[in-house]
């Protein structure tokens, strides 16, 4: 085991990868001389040269397709999209492409690529580069989409990510790379399509995913001491998503509460929320709640962006209601 | 009579019409001991190959026809869109393409398919949606695919092969050195495309790493009714490439050898100096966008004009000019395409539809759990045991 922060692990899995198979590229924006605009990829230009680290043009939709036709021919192209935000300028070679050529085309090719991309806000970098889309790219057959949490998830994410021949987006955060954890020095090779009771809890369950994790565990033991026993699954996959393992939380929980930093319309949550009523139904004491931010373009004002975005305070907040609302007694 | 001064341009293309590629600037990868330039004309084609070339537009032509027909029959739904008229285009191009090549096509690539050497049988059957078609029925008309032939699809997007045409050449470039034996890639795109975004950022890309693939535009004149001129602020689109500095090339469609030739010398110099090109070909779409466009944006002089282009006949009459064809083999000829599309139509009637339970065999290439796997209604999570309260 080792501390790192959760750049770290992204960076060593990447290399690793890189080391075990070389038909594992990277193409990117300012990925190689620029040692990545998030430092994500430091050090490996130097150590594997300018064919295996592309820094690209901006040209997202062409370097985006580029890596999906790379894939057809069996290359395993890691693309970094700078924001997830910039991921809009490729969307038609996401969805309309590597998603569906597998299905398409009968099962003849397949498209092993991964894209990484953070998302979120609260950097005060305005409406356009503070967005959280994953929803979007979740929604849609034939991509997978996975969201780390911690440095042990986002090396064995990644690494899954990398070896499956499907297209994975790999979601960051721009507030978790700096988050430091414990990862195994072995080979990790996480599960895509499964969730994770992080912390067991018997009052209530929230469901998250990526920085809303973080936020949830710190909301979670900080009511330990108030004698609420909070129970934070972490769905680290969001297509697939298990819900099982969600259902079967609040089987046991009775209470449900999403955290999330995208929109509150028609967003992940309202998937969980639609999955938890239809799943675990006569389990539930109380609606299931969402805390997600508002539903107006990020404003640059520090004071606007605290207020439209998601943090502890809220979450807290919506969980005592919650509890006051099924008369719970400490 | 054309209806303006550049339709009249474009339908008589010059021969030869090229931008001074930055080629003839850039030092060559390959050994001042190659062969013959890539502009070197090509032998002529002995008898053989020229008939071949004929069978092959003729099977296009008559499996087209008969594509449109059973669309009227119920039997080809969605869309379909024909290469009646760029039968030339069609088989020069594939001749030119080596079997180790790999082809993008657009939507409009039953003839691609057929050149490239599918079987008329999977490939009607892919048109009729059945299990046995070149891509299991899963994609129809627009997505056309065989691995084995390397023809990577068929798009439904406009320009939307570009892009992953691009990253396949860029995929060559990892699996072997240039050079004669090397392999290539060949993007066909319509002349509306050149106007999308995928088409410029993916030629900035093969210029700049240097990428072995051509891009062929197939300009007919019109992008569904939008004739070249009133979507192209170029309309001469092989100069399109001068931004990227590739070379580009306008050819005559209509010339099935000077298609083949121009074709293999941009090929050459993609696969020898890895220099991408630009090769434009003039051509005719002789029916409607797809099969449900009546083409009422066509003047009858239009329609008129193009039947007395048709390269089919055109053909056919030279090789028998030539001497190269009797009416008795011709004769034969035709009747033998008529008998491969009868029993490619056959082949699909008589093949067998999906069924919804393999609806979701193609969902992923690496099974994960947890794929959602729901048809419309049922529950999203299996049933439970009751009383588990």
């Amino acid at each position: 085991m080792a501390e790192m922060t959760y750049r770290q692990a992204l960076h060593d899995t990447l290399r690793e990868e890189m080391v075990r198979d070389e038909s594992v590229i990277l193409l990117g924006e300012e990925i190689g001389v620029f040692e990545g605009s998030y430092k994500i990829t430091a050090g490996l230009l130097a150590e594997f040269g300018p064919t295996r680290v592309r820094d690209t043009p901006i040209c997202e939709e062409g370097f985006v397709g580029a890596a999906i036709g790379a894939a057809m021919l069996g290359m395993r192209p890691v693309v970094e999209i700078m924001t997830i935000n910039f991921s809009l300028l490729a969307i038609d070679q996401i969805v309309n492409h590597a998603a569906k050529m597998h299905a398409m085309f009968g099962g003849q090719v397949s498209v092993p690529m991964v894209i990484r991309t953070p998302g979120g806000g609260g950097q005060q970098l305005a409406a356009t580069h503070s967005q959280n889309l994953e929803v979007w790219y979740a929604h849609v057959p034939g991509l997978k989409v996975v969201a780390p949490a911690t440095p042990a998830d986002a090396r064995g994410l990644l690494t899954a990510a990398i070896r499956d021949d499907d297209p994975v987006l790999v979601l960051e955060n721009l507030a978790l790379y700096n988050t430091r954890g414990e990862v195994p020095d072995t080979e990790q090779v996480g599960q895509i399509g499964r969730a994770a009771v992080v912390k067991p809890g018997r009052d209530l369950t929230v469901v998250s995913y990526s920085r809303s994790t973080v936020i949830a565990l710190d909301v979670a033991r900080q009511l330990e001491s108030d004698g609420v026993s909070v129970e934070v699954v972490d769905l680290r996959s969001l297509r697939p998503l298990d819900r099982e393992t969600v259902c079967a939380s609040v089987r046991r929980t009775s209470r449900a509460v999403v955290l999330e930093d995208d929109w509150l319309t028609y967003g992940i949550g309202a998937e969980i929320a639609a999955s938890i009523q239809e799943g675990a139904f006569d389990y539930l004491d109380a609606p299931v709640r969402r805390v997600a931010a508002a539903e107006i373009p990020l404003p640059y004002a520090k004071p606007l962006e605290l207020a439209a975005l998601p943090d502890a305070t809220n979450l807290a907040k919506v969980i005592g209601e919650v509890l006051d609302a099924t008369r719970f007694t400490r | 009579m054309a209806a303006t001064a550049k339709q009249a341009d474009r339908a008589a293309p010059a021969r030869n019409r090229r931008t001074s590629g930055s080629s003839r600037s850039r030092k060559s990868a390959s050994s001042p001991e190659t062969a013959a330039s890539p502009d070197a004309p090509l032998p002529p084609p002995d008898g053989e190959t020229l008939v071949g070339y004929y069978r092959q537009m003729l099977l296009i032509r008559r499996f087209e026809e008969r594509a449109a027909r059973a669309y009227t029959e119920a039997k080809i739904g969605g869309y379909c869109h024909l290469n009646l008229g760029e039968e030339a285009t069609v088989v020069g191009l594939m001749a030119a393409l080596e079997a180790r090549d790999y082809l993008f096509t657009t939507y409009r690539e039953h003839g691609y398919a057929l050149a490239r050497g599918l079987e008329p049988g999977p490939v009607m059957a892919e048109l009729f949606g059945k299990t046995t078609g070149v891509s299991g029925g899963r994609g129809g008309s627009m997505h056309l695919f065989d691995a084995r032939r390397r023809l990577l699809g068929g798009y439904g997007i406009v320009g939307g092969q570009i892009p992953p045409a691009t990253g396949a050449a860029l995929a060559l470039t990892y699996r072997g050195e240039p050079g004669p034996d090397a392999e290539a890639v060949m993007c066909l795109l319509g002349d509306g495309t050149t106007n999308i975004g995928a088409f410029h950022e993916s030629l900035n890309l093969a210029a700049l790493w240097r990428l072995p693939i051509v891009y062929v535009i197939v300009n007919n004149g019109l992008g569904m009714g939008t004739p070249v001129e009133q979507a192209a602020a170029e309309p001469d689109l092989y100069k399109r490439g001068c931004s990227y500095r590739i070379p580009g090339e306008r050819v005559d469609g209509d010339d099935v050898l000077a298609v083949r030739q121009a074709a293999r010398a941009a090929l050459t110099r993609a696969r020898v100096d890895r220099q991408p090109g630009l090769l434009e070909a003039v051509s005719h779409r002789l029916r409607g966008h797809s099969v449900v466009d009546p083409a009422k944006y066509r003047s009858k002089e239009e329609t008129d004009r193009l039947r007395e282009l048709d390269p089919v006949p055109a053909f056919r009459s030279r090789l028998l000019a030539a001497g190269v064809l009797d009416e008795d083999a011709a004769r034969r000829i035709d009747e033998r395409a008529e008998e491969q599309v009868d029993a490619a139509v056959a082949f699909a009637e008589d093949s067998p539809d999906p069924q919804p339970g393999q609806l979701f065999a193609h969902a992923y290439a690496t099974p994960v759990p947890n794929s959602p796997h729901q048809l419309p209604g049922e529950p999203v999570l299996p049933a439970r045991q009751e009383g588990a309260f």
